[in-house]
């Protein structure tokens, strides 16, 4: 574990092309942490959610109007974090109604949580500084008066919070808060028989993932797209970061990351593939073909492992321990 | 196969494959990026505006020989309408080419706004040829932007022009009602500041109704149209969203000659599924409009009689191909351009920046390129980079378009100080450094 982290902090920045950072790199990260995010709501708290574009415009947005309307406060973490605190709070509010109704019905509570919030950033005038088209724009990004402006350093800052951001989600699901999270998950009458308060418990995993998924959300907006509009962040953002939590593993960090390695890589690399190989083909079959190939694996890997790309991981990792004589 | 026999020959596929991708590129090669979509929700509209710029650097590499020549190297990229995926094509093709990318046309208002940002930073200019955002005209403020032929602000005004014309004036306009239908993007959203201004200086009511994206759900919206009984309808739609807006209107019986359409909710793809419903609906012009000119003719000679194009030859003049061919004459002109002060060999996005920037096209050179009848003269500078605010509106008669007025200038009065208060903010917000215009020549 250590060496991956050695690795993405020093050998990668040797090695990788202001491609590989802005388009592989930049956004595997930021959507991994948006999926550990998830992952502690749904994975650990078992609370279904389907508002995750929403939250992550509640991060970007609030980001944004702290970024420019405090100018004195235009440090990065400082402006990522109020991000992460201002989506934590819409999500303990949107959390409410997890206390009486569960399943299907709540990911229908939080739907329309998404829906709300999308319909807040593009009528809500105030909140996108009165722009004509609702598209806003950031520049000048800083921290502790290190300029963010190249993808390398883009890189290095979003790899360090990621890197803080899961060992603080590891730590937390390891502890005590966890624990009661998945005592929730599993049985939520037991849980309160044996002592965890409901209401704390599913409220406290509200907060978290949505600190997790407003702070992606708000790194998103201004180290990926730096200018961005509410379709930025509409219920396909919410798909997204929910396949990649499905496909990834439930229950699972380092699930987080495939799932998101698994879907926001897997397009890019279809669609380039035959161009690799010097096969030409017109431009709309390729996209075509990528569509298919790209639903066709992921009903594959749901097959053969419903249980995610991690528990395949971790199988193929029993087996290649004792490989080549297995028994 | 085992599984080690598998993964060698794998991984030697692989490796030949890119040894292949890599080999040596002639360096008299211009390099440019197409950023369009011929799959996805837009796709009819987007194959069209695809297949003509295609079409046009094309028939330039075979008729000419290249730009004085050098040879135009296009290479498409699908970004399905999509922003994410659209910024993704350009990062993958900015830097391809010996000199890297000359411009890109992002083909999306979404991706214009995000690679506005991206522009002065890889020093690559963007050709948002009537889209994008409105106040990026102004070129002391947006140097990389050039929103050719018209921005929204000039074709909403030009509409309202007409609809005034048609009332008998901007004061018979007082207590009329009129709706803005939008796709919900920043595309759709660009009009509304121009219209809200206009509503304030002659007092008619203006509501905006948004679409969400793709636009083929509209029930409520035209049922909200039929209860509040507008006196016009304004359309700002792509893709399906037009011919769905169309047959909703047929449905709930608004008038469609009441209707007006942006140029892009102006083409064959958004009137003909509409069949008879569509009779009478108009649409603003980007200048050209349907039909086949001088530049048709060598596109047969030289590429369709050999097999070569890229549409089927009885869609060559359509709306949106001919804005295809606009589209890719204007870039390659200005490439043209910047090689008079460059020298005639691949040129940077910087050098093809000044080139745009100080494009000037005759009628006379415009009859030469054949592009006369489609096109009036243009010409950019510092402080404009829109290059010519002119526009008519036609009408589908059923089978066809028709040219229905005669050309209108945007009105300058109203659309300037705009443009300047929208791009002082947008310097103000971004603390950039403007640049003097009266300075430069």
């Amino acid at each position: 574990m250590l060496a991956v982290i050695v690795a993405a902090f020093l050998a990668v920045p040797m090695v990788a092309s202001p491609y590989l950072y802005t388009e592989i790199l930049i956004p595997f990260l930021i959507l991994s942490l948006a999926a550990i995010g998830l992952n502690i709501l749904v994975g650990y708290c078992g609370q279904v959610s389907l508002g995750t574009g929403g939250f992550m415009a509640v991060g970007a947005y609030a980001a944004y109007n702290l970024w420019l309307r405090v100018p004195e406060l235009n440090n990065l973490i400082v402006v990522f974090l109020f991000g992460g605190l201002m989506a934590a709070a819409v999500g303990i509010l949107f959390g409410i109604p997890s206390l009486r109704i569960k399943g299907f019905y709540l990911a229908v509570a939080t739907l329309a949580s998404q829906f709300f919030l999308d319909w807040l950033f593009a009528r809500v005038k105030w909140l996108t500084n009165y722009t004509p088209s609702g598209s806003v724009a950031v520049g000048k990004l800083e921290v502790f008066g290190w300029h963010v402006d190249t993808p390398a350093d883009r890189y290095l800052l979003i790899l360090g919070i990621v890197v803080v951001g899961t060992l603080v989600a590891k730590n937390l699901v390891r502890g005590h808060i966890g624990r009661s999270w998945m005592a929730v998950r599993d049985m939520d009458i037991a849980a309160e028989i044996i002592g965890f308060r409901p209401l704390r418990t599913k409220l406290t995993a509200f907060a978290v993932s949505s600190f997790f998924i407003g702070v992606a959300g708000a790194m998103w907006a201004f180290l990926r797209l730096g200018a961005w509009e509410p379709l930025a962040f509409d219920i396909n953002r919410s798909f997204q970061i929910l396949f990649m939590v499905i496909i990834g593993g439930l229950g699972s960090l380092v699930g987080s990351f495939m799932g998101a390695a698994f879907i926001v890589l897997m397009p890019i690399l279809l669609n380039q593939l035959p161009g690799w190989f010097g096969i030409r083909m017109s431009t709309a079959l390729l996209s075509h073909l990528e569509f298919m190939v790209f639903g066709a694996m992921i009903v594959f890997f749901l097959i053969v492992e419903p249980h995610g790309l991690a528990r395949l991981w971790a199988v193929a990792k029993e087996k290649l321990r004792l490989w080549p004589f297995p028994h | 196969m085992t599984l080690r026999k598998a993964v060698l020959l794998g991984a030697s596929i692989a490796a030949a494959g890119l040894a292949l991708a890599s080999t040596a590129q002639a360096q008299n090669e211009q390099f440019i990026p197409g950023l369009i979509y011929r799959t996805g929700a837009y796709a009819p509209n987007g194959i069209p505006f695809a297949n003509g710029v295609a079409d046009y650097y094309a028939l330039v590499n075979e008729r000419d020989g290249g730009i004085n020549g050098v040879k135009i190297v296009y290479e498409e990229c699908d970004t399905g309408y999509a922003t994410d995926r659209g910024v993704e094509c350009y990062e993958r093709l900015k830097n391809k080419g010996p000199t890297g990318a000359a411009y890109v046309n992002p083909l999306s208002t979404g991706i214009t706004f995000a690679l506005t940002e991206k522009a002065p930073i890889d020093k690559i200019p963007v050709i948002s040829m009537g889209y994008g955002r409105s106040e990026s005209r102004d070129g002391s403020v947006f140097q990389w932007n050039f929103p050719l032929l018209g921005t929204y602000w000039s074709a909403a005004d030009i509409i309202m022009q007409h609809i005034a014309l048609k009332e008998g004036g901007f004061d018979k306009l007082k207590g009329k009602k009129i709706v803005l239908v939008y796709h919900d993007s920043p595309y759709g959203k660009e009009p509304i500041a121009l219209l809200e201004q206009r509503a304030k200086m002659h007092g008619f009511t203006f509501t905006p109704m948004p679409v969400t994206h793709p636009g083929v759900e509209q029930k409520a919206t035209w049922l909200q149209i039929r209860q509040n009984r507008p006196d016009y309808v304004l359309l700002w739609g792509w893709g399906v969203m037009n011919s769905t807006s169309i047959k909703e209107a047929a449905a709930v019986g608004f008038p469609r000659d009441k209707m007006f359409g942006v140029w892009w909710s102006g083409a064959e793809p958004d009137v003909r599924p509409a069949e008879g419903g569509a009779k009478g609906y108009h649409a603003a012009m980007l200048q050209h409009g349907a039909g086949q000119f001088g530049v048709h003719a060598d596109l047969k000679k030289y590429l369709y009689d050999k097999g070569k194009g890229s549409a089927k030859w009885d869609e060559v003049g359509e709306v949106l191909y001919n804005r295809g061919l606009v589209n890719a004459m204007l870039g390659v002109e200005a490439i043209r351009k910047a090689q008079t002060k460059f020298g005639k060999k691949p040129l940077t996005g910087e050098q093809v920046r000044w080139g745009i920037e100080n494009l000037e096209l005759s009628a006379a050179r415009l009859k030469e390129l054949g592009f006369d009848g489609m096109l009036q003269p243009l010409k950019v500078t510092c402080s404009d980079h829109e290059g010519t605010r002119a526009g008519r509106i036609q009408q589908w008669d059923g089978a066809k378009w028709v040219v229905v007025s005669d050309w209108y200038q945007s009105d300058d009065t109203v659309l300037k100080p705009m443009v300047n208060a929208a791009a002082k903010k947008y310097a103000d917000e971004k603390k950039l450094t403007v640049r003097d215009c009266s300075k430069e020549s």
